[in-house]
């Protein structure tokens, strides 16, 4: 609900920005999911009633009980507990993926827009050729070099999708650039690093932030097959993609609870990053006219 | 025209496989630790074999000149020795691609038939079918494989017994077996892309205006969709198929270790974990090929089912 006063910055970037006050059902509860997935991520540590990484062999496979909501795992450990704390590497791993994808490819995307000419041929050849990596392998071969961990992987996987999107913002920054404002700057003597950081990328926010949503899912995905491989976050410590393989072992004798709620937790907060991802979209392009 | 767009696209596969071996071997190569360690399994050896190992790997030869040794080697087929099972990395691979290939093929399939065929019928009888689809698909295509894995093993294998839950199988019908699970799990989330993609370029094609101007001359509707629907439409389903076909090569691992096969990813992920450089080496050299490939036939796909498409410019 807006408050009824107009204000300067109700221009349609902030509108895109701010709309996660979304529409209609599915858009409440996906935001709701995010930001519930969020806060655990932050406070977990806090909210989990037990110790997540204190086993107890004879509680092992232990189902719902009073006070152990979802019950024990493979260890005997509190289930619960180790979904609130395992929040933390399952939604900071996607974070810096994202952070690191998303600098490095507006970077090369504005520079090729800005320079154009042999600069944009060299930067655009260099990331068709960089497509050959699948995200996956490029971080299954970083681990197989510098060791299993979370950090490995997250680099190795910012590179492989540092391509997707500077091919995709490359585009809305060439639209910008030529833009008659850029033009009426440049007359003006502004420096190029200061249109560029001053109007051209924040105008091209709505789709960078997109964008960035989408590709948390994905990294999301990716981090927890990393994991659950065994070549990303490391064991003891809680990760819901560790958890599923720490787990699977219960599925064929018939204790399908601790893997399932680490798979639950993934997809929920996947399908919620994509259906606001895919609004964003929507409003950026319904922004650009 | 078309031909010079191939050839600059052949060129640009010929500079990504470069780019890609030399990432390879200069990740390995920068990996901490002793290659001669490496090779002896961490044992101490005599300086006469210590000589021998150097003499025969380019050990002491300039980076570059080991890379291309390394190359040369790899094109003539020859991957290296794989330290922990000692021996022949391209026997070891030849042993296991079998499995790889089928079970993504298998995935192929079941996401071209299913995922199109699914999209179709959503696209072409818009109602209460059409939005289940639509929020199925929603659904399905955040799950990633490794769920679907358990899920589908907790729901085929352990409930229903219709299928096994681990292993290859012996002969063609058992090894086919086999593979369905993993092939379902590996398929689901493309599966449900294609099909929305599928469903969105069907209607957005019906509605276009020579599509309506064909209804209202009463042109039946078979030939209708066959002749001005799908041939639009094919574009974008093609492409996404394409995309997310290739991406299967890699996934292809998670599947392969959640099920227990005996296929390249698992054995590359094996081989990561236990710093079998060479293995690794070889797997990633090929996966990347393959991965490298399909994108190349897609873009070639696309370009031949599209008269549109401008063939000397940059695909965006």
């Amino acid at each position: 609900m807006s408050t009824g006063i107009p204000t300067a910055i109700d221009a349609p970037r902030f509108r895109a920005l701010t709309s996660v006050r979304a529409t209609g059902l599915i858009g409440i509860v996906s935001a709701a999911v995010v930001a519930a997935a969020t806060f655990v991520a932050v406070f977990g540590p806090l909210l989990a009633p037990y110790d997540p990484n204190l086993p107890n062999l004879s509680l092992a496979w232990i189902g719902p009980t009073g006070g152990h909501l979802l019950g024990f795992d493979v260890q005997g450990r509190d289930v619960l507990s180790r979904l609130l704390v395992g929040a933390q590497t399952s939604m900071l791993g996607p974070l810096v993926v994202v952070l690191v994808s998303m600098i490095s490819g507006v970077l090369f995307a504005v520079v090729a827009a800005w320079r154009r000419g042999t600069a944009d041929a060299v930067i655009s050849s260099g990331l068709d050729i960089l497509f050959a990596f699948p995200g996956i392998l490029l971080a299954v071969l970083a681990t197989a070099v510098f060791g299993a961990g979370l950090l490995a992987a997250a680099i190795a996987l910012s590179l492989a999708y540092m391509p997707y999107v500077a091919r995709v913002l490359r585009g809305a920054a060439f639209r910008e650039r030529s833009q008659p404002y850029v033009a009426a700057l440049e007359v003006q003597g502004a420096s190029a690093t200061s249109i560029c950081l001053r109007h051209l990328i924040p105008n091209m926010l709505p789709l960078i932030v997109a964008q960035a949503t989408i590709l948390f899912g994905y990294a999301m995905v990716d981090l927890a097959a990393i994991s659950f491989l065994g070549l990303g976050v490391q064991p003891p410590r809680a990760d819901w993609g560790v958890m599923i393989s720490e787990n699977q072992t219960g599925i064929v004798q018939g204790y399908p609870l601790p893997a399932l709620a680490a798979g639950v937790c993934i997809v929920a907060v996947v399908i919620a990053v994509n259906v606001l991802g895919e609004r964003l979209f929507e409003r950026a392009q319904a922004a650009r006219g | 025209m078309r031909w010079k767009f191939f050839a600059r696209r052949l060129a640009m596969l010929l500079a990504s496989l470069l780019v890609a071996s030399f990432v390879i071997f200069a990740a390995t190569y920068l990996a901490p630790g002793n290659p001669i360690a490496a090779l002896s399994g961490g044992r101490s050896l005599p300086p006469s074999s210590v000589r021998i190992l150097e003499q025969r790997y380019h050990l002491n030869a300039p980076f570059l000149a080991q890379y291309w040794y390394w190359l040369d080697n790899a094109l003539h087929g020859n991957l290296g020795i794989s330290i922990t099972l000692r021996e022949n990395v391209s026997t070891l691979i030849a042993s296991r691609i079998w499995t790889t290939a089928g079970l993504v093929l298998y995935s192929s399939v079941l996401i071209l038939v299913l995922g199109i065929g699914i999209g179709l019928v959503a696209g072409l009888r818009p109602g209460s079918l059409d939005t289940s689809t639509v929020v199925v698909t929603a659904i399905s295509a955040a799950i990633p494989a490794f769920v679907a894995a358990i899920v589908l093993i907790l729901l085929f294998a352990v409930k229903l017994g219709w299928f096994p839950a681990i292993g290859n199988g012996t002969g063609f019908v058992d090894n086919v077996r086999h593979l369905t699970l993993p092939a379902f799990a590996l398929a689901v989330s493309s599966l449900a892309i294609v099909a929305r993609v599928t469903r969105a370029s069907v209607r957005e094609e019906g509605e276009r205006e020579h599509v309506q101007t064909a209804v209202s001359r009463g042109i039946p509707s078979r030939q209708l969709i066959r002749r001005h629907v799908l041939r639009n439409a094919s574009i974008p389903i093609m492409t996404v198929a394409g995309i997310t076909i290739a991406s299967l090569i890699a996934v292809a691992a998670v599947v392969e270790t959640a099920f227990g096969l005996n296929g390249l990813g698992a054995y590359l992920v094996q081989a990561a974990q236990s710093k079998d450089l060479a293995v690794v080496q070889g797997i990633s050299l090929l996966l990347v090929t393959a991965f490298v490939i399909v994108n190349l036939l897609v873009d070639m796909l696309y370009a031949v089912l599209d008269p549109r498409v401008s063939l000397g410019s940059r695909a965006t």
